[in-house]
């Protein structure tokens, strides 16, 4: 493994990057598995596997519709993967239930740009934009953990981080403000309040470029910051100075991640800190912005192309006739064949096996039993499936629990693009061949197709064959990607979408002549503050939230293979403050369980003497009794579906 | 479905609160028919910010709450400019000064208070009305006239040293008046502070131009000139403002037969005497204290909608720990629950630093905070609010609980780390492994990075791993 000097990243590899070619190698599958009459997997040709799929979503939707064969996706899936996910489902499933893990992940913080910029695209500018800024704002995100090279961009800007935690993210940072778990929409409006009580609003932008001000202070002017204070626990003197950073700066730029998005109001909170941007006078102008850093691998594209429940290629809506028309003119079939808008994330997978949800399915490149939430019970509608199948490398937890594994190839042995957090499509080329016995995911969405009687050539499965076919699908949409072509990217073009036609030179800087709306206005949306879900009590007195630490990837299910990763952080820890540890018994490096209203996890005690008395903090890439899922709450944001990962009751127990 | 009547009388912070959190819980009205009556002629605006309307940082329409055009969208019918002469529990109607009247299923006070002038001779004319030059601050109205009055660079006093007294005071100031607050106490917001915060504050208060007559009250008030104290000394004043306290708005309530003692009295349901007759805010007396600051207000308004509307008939409002903060720009108070409180089982915390004025006062019984004082100690500040507001037990720590983030430990250098401390965090080096590389003949930082993968990710231990090289270069054989 060689880093390449690149833009993103500048040559730089967290340790996740250094080790990623053992996974090439090491404990990866090779061989369909088929459970067995005897309960275990058993290998099996590929054949057998794809035919035994087949037959078995042929009956379960001959009995019980198409409806009731479900898919369920991922955002690190190349684009070309996603797009044939999509259409599979729609084409040769018929299914409207389809949906992906970046509903976990992006949906909040994409809701939130498509209301107010009429677009959703991560950061509207290159990264590289964020080299000469004077002031970031990240809102939620601890980047020198999560994406350690990206914080080389942020090395001459004064950083205010906003996060419970203290963060090496927050330790590095010129402020750091650290709201209760669940109380940043207060903070953006106390913050927005102090804008504008200290002038620092550009007046003249928001009258010129925005529109839907006046209601916005209308809540914000009840959120004076002390007042926003004491409900976030964070100084008003410090809200204050945070803004006077932003508005002083001559080039700003305010940055949500996970922290601030996953919550049942995950979408109202983006909302508030796109307010606050706005007021600032900061999106849509060169040398200042508004951006969310994305997470998975394919997090942009993922969201683009039609694995999402209500969408289509090109940021399409599902339930949009023209896009409908449009789509299906590409697919060869009738637009009134195409089903409509399916269930979210969440609802699909706990509505498994019930009567009115789907009675099989079909994962790929997703770990559902370790990073959904409420995972018991997800993994509980898994068990309750009359047929579930996993196409993914590794053994992963959900494919421990499937009829049906199918070994897929990984990021080194395939072609495809990745569509990365600015926008660029990035072509990923294959650099060594897949083992024996290993197809790619397109090869299984083809021999499935055809196995349910799709004409072949409608499910092709090479990477610049699905891309072209993409090229036309995307056309005209919001994400266009008809201009972008292989032998451009393989020309090194930095393309960042929308790319209209092939002598377009792409898009890096989004918004600078107006905003995605026929006024080309930025829309402020009146958002107040409603605080988490569910609320603290004797029994659950603390706040537990979610999320990762440096050596793992999502649910672990690769890097916890990695031994050097796995030395540096082997188990599942619960952070807390040696206090609250002290009160209920607990020492350093013990086992607590840490209990909330659906669950709870066993996890290793840490003290930490910089984490709020109120909070602990568990990362969620461990399986089994180590999940952190169990306990956290599937409560849904109304505008997104976003589950609320990053806050729910807790108390700590003794593990016996 | 019938909706019920409700009327609210008053379109202040309490009763515009309770209408939207009416219509919060009842968009499209079909549980509770809602009128609002507000004698102001404005639409409802938020108090809390006149301050800064004073200090010129906002406009007057900038802290409007909601107006007509809301009422007409949320289907309230709201009446402004006219008030409530009579409430008739008996007919179950209110009688307006414009001689309609208006029937009730429920009835919800929200009159408020009223400021309260001292005695001071001269501050009321013959027919008791204020004097010329004289003017409370309690109103938007109020606000616009002392801006009116208060010309740049023109004496000002202010009467009365209360959190709101100081507020105008700071406010004037920034302005270019040279003000002086007449207080009859020894020290400033004496019900929130103790004496030597008190001077602290107003030790502060006076670098920003501001000066005080302490335990002075003001005899006589000469019209366009100012004011004669009691040791007989003599406060110039263009224009003097009155913020001397407030008085519960209870003549409505007192006329109507509702039990009053310094409020309308009211039960943990909010209900007056009459149960069909619920008061809330400034006008209220619960379980024997009134209001006068809005987060208990809203917090009753809240209870009152979940009752009006049905939708929480077990709601119950028992109370607020009151937070009390100084909203004057370069002064950053916070003062909350008993800070007199000297009694042998509390643990009392004291931190003064007259310099550079900071304060901090911490009463803590049972690992809980009961009272707190903290003045220029801001992070300190928002962190102990938020454990008295919940309750909470207070950290082992208390010299970090008193101090907040001034707190700090300079990091060890190079020489003192243990061999586990974690240098390279995106690829897990250790100082022992460096070590260890350095020993085996890696001895540059670029030696380093290959052999250990130090620096090779975000590049911020670059420093770090530097030293460690001049350390390692330096220190002597073991």
């Amino acid at each position: 493994m060689r880093p390449r000097e690149f833009p993103t990243n500048r040559g730089g590899l967290c340790q996740k990057g250094w080790t990623s070619a053992s996974l090439l190698a090491s404990d990866r599958l090779t061989t369909p598995l088929l459970r067995g009459s005897d309960g275990t997997l058993q290998p099996a040709s590929w054949d057998e596997a794809l035919s035994f799929v087949a037959q078995r979503i042929r009956e379960i939707q001959g009995e019980s519709g198409p409806d009731s064969v479900a898919v369920f996706g991922g955002g690190g899936l190349t684009n070309e993967k996603a797009y044939l996910l999509g259409k599979f489902a729609r084409v040769a499933l018929k299914t409207s239930q389809i949906d992906y893990n970046g509903r976990f992940c992006m949906s909040a913080a994409a809701a939130a740009g498509n209301l107010a910029f009429g677009l959703d695209r991560g950061m509207p500018f290159p990264v590289t934009d964020v080299d000469t800024a004077d002031a970031v704002l990240l809102a939620g995100s601890n980047v020198h953990e999560t994406m350690p090279p990206f914080s080389q961009h942020l090395s001459g800007a004064a950083v205010i981080v906003v996060d419970p935690r203290r963060t090496p993210t927050a330790e590095a940072a010129a402020l750091h403000l650290a709201p209760r778990p669940g109380t940043d929409l207060a903070l953006a409006l106390g913050m927005l309040h102090a804008a504008v009580v200290e002038g620092q609003v550009d007046a003249a932008y928001v009258r010129s470029r925005t529109t839907g001000f006046d209601a916005v202070w209308r809540i914000a002017a009840q959120w004076w910051p002390e007042r926003a204070e004491l409900v976030t626990g964070v100084a008003a003197a410090d809200q204050r100075r945070a803004v006077r950073m932003l508005a002083e700066a001559s080039s700003a730029y305010v940055l949500t991640a996970r922290g601030t998005e996953q919550h049942s109001r995950g979408t109202d909170t983006v909302s508030g800190w796109i307010n606050l941007a706005l007021a600032l006078g900061l999106p849509g102008v060169r040398g200042s912005g508004f951006g969310c850093l994305t997470g998975q691998g394919n997090g942009q594209g993922g969201r683009e192309h039609g694995q999402k429940a209500d969408q289509l290629p090109g940021y399409r809506k599902i339930d949009d006739p023209e896009a409908r028309a449009h789509v299906a003119g590409v697919w060869g079939v009738s637009p009134a064949e195409l089903p409509g808008p399916g269930r979210s994330a969440y609802r699909l997978l706990e509505s498994l096996g019930t009567p009115s949800g789907a009675r099989g399915l079909l994962v790929f490149g997703s770990n559902p039993v370790v990073s959904a939430p409420r995972a018991a019970r997800v993994t509980d509608r898994l068990a309750s499936l009359d047929l579930l199948v996993v196409a993914d490398f590794v053994l992963s937890e959900t494919a421990l629990l499937a009829d049906v594994v199918l070994p897929v190839t990984q990021w080194a042995e395939e072609d495809g693009t990745l569509t990365n957090l600015e926008g660029r499509v990035l072509l990923r080329q294959r650099a060594v061949p897949p083992p024996e016995g290993v197809l790619s995911d397109t090869d299984v969405l083809a021999g499935l197709a055809v196995r349910l009687g799709q004409p072949a050539e409608r499910f092709p499965v090479a990477a610049e064959e699905i891309f072209e076919e993409l090229r036309l699908a995307s056309a005209g949409g919001k994400a266009d990607y008809s201009g972008v072509t292989y032998a451009r990217l393989r020309a090194g073009e930095a393309l960042y979408w929308p790319v209209p036609s092939v002598d377009h030179p792409g898009t890096p800087r989004m918004f600078l002549d107006g905003f995605a709306f026929p006024d080309g206005l930025a829309r402020f949306v009146a958002v107040d503050f409603a605080g988490p879900a569910e609320v603290v009590d004797s029994s659950f007195p603390l706040w537990a939230t979610t999320g990762r630490v440096l050596q793992h990837y999502q649910s672990g299910a690769q890097t916890r293979r990695v031994p050097e990763l796995m030395d540096a952080v082997p188990e599942v820890f619960v952070e807390v403050h040696p206090d609250v540890a002290a009160r209920a018994g607990l020492d350093d490096g013990s086992l607590a369980r840490v209990v909330s209203r659906r669950g709870s996890v066993v996890a290793r005690v840490r003290f930490s003497p910089s984490i709020r008395l109120d909070t602990v903090f568990l990362p969620f890439h461990f399986p089994g009794a180590g999940r952190a899922n169990l306990i956290t709450n599937p409560a849904l944001d109304p505008i997104s579906e976003m589950p609320e990962f990053k806050v729910c009751a807790a108390r700590l127990e003794v593990a016996s | 479905m019938n909706a019920r009547r409700v009327v609210v009388i008053g379109h202040g912070m309490a009763g515009s609160r309770v209408a939207s959190e009416v219509r919060r819980r009842d968009p499209l009205g079909e549980r509770v028919a809602l009128t609002v009556v507000g004698a102001e002629p404005h639409p409802a605006y938020n108090r809390v910010l006149l301050s800064a309307v004073l200090a010129g940082a906002l406009k007057p329409d900038e802290v409007t709450l909601q107006d007509s055009v809301w009422a007409a969208d949320n289907d309230v019918s709201l009446l402004t400019g006219v008030s409530v002469v009579r409430v008739n529990r008996s007919l179950r109607c209110v009688s307006l000064s414009d001689g309609t009247s208006v029937a009730y299923d429920a009835l919800v006070l929200a009159t408020g208070s009223t400021a309260w002038i001292p005695p001071t001779d001269g501050l009321l004319g013959s027919d008791g009305s204020l004097a010329s030059g004289v003017v409370p601050f309690r109103t938007v109205d109020d606000c616009a006239a002392i801006v009116s009055l208060a010309r740049p660079g023109a004496p000002v006093a202010v009467l009365g040293g209360g959190l709101l007294g100081l507020e105008a005071a700071r406010g004037l100031a920034g302005r270019g008046n040279a003000v002086t607050v007449v207080h009859p106490v020894g020290h400033l917001m004496e019900r929130q502070l103790d004496p030597a915060a008190g001077a602290m504050l107003a030790s502060t208060l006076g670098t920003l131009g501001i000066e005080f007559r302490l335990g002075r009250l003001a005899t006589e008030y000469v019209p366009g000139d100012g004011l004669v104290l009691d040791d007989g000394s003599f406060v110039p004043a263009d224009l003097v403002v009155v913020s001397a306290g407030v008085r519960p708005d209870v003549a409505l309530a007192s006329d109507a037969g509702l039990s009053v003692d310094r409020g309308v009295v009211v039960d943990d349901a909010l209900r007056t005497s009459d149960p069909r007759v619920y008061a809330l805010g400034d006008c209220a007396q619960h379980r024997g204290s009134v209001g006068g600051l809005v987060q208990p207000a809203w917090e009753q308004a809240s209870v009152v909608a979940d009752l009006l509307c049905g939708t929480n008939p077990a709601s119950r409002y028992s109370g607020t720990p009151v937070v009390t903060r100084l909203k004057a720009k370069g002064v950053e108070l916070t003062a909350l629950g008993d800070v007199h409180d000297d009694s042998p089982d509390v643990e009392l915390l004291r931190f003064e630093d007259a310099r550079r004025g900071r304060y901090a006062k911490l009463v803590l019984r049972s690992d809980r905070v009961v009272g707190a004082i903290m003045l220029g100690a801001p992070d300190a500040a928002a962190a102990v609010a938020q454990l008295y507001d919940s309750g909470s037990l207070v950290p082992e720590d208390r010299l970090g609980l008193l101090l907040g983030r001034a707190v700090g430990v300079a990091s060890a250098g190079p020489a003192d780390q243990p061999d586990d401390a974690v240098v390279c965090r995106c690829n897990t080096v250790t100082k022992g492994a460096l070590v260890s590389a350095w020993e085996s003949g890696a001895t540059s930082v670029p030696g380093l990075a290959d052999a250990t993968r130090a620096t090779t990710g975000c590049g911020g231990c670059k420093g770090a791993v530097t030293r460690i090289t001049e350390w390692l270069a330096t220190r002597q054989p073991a």
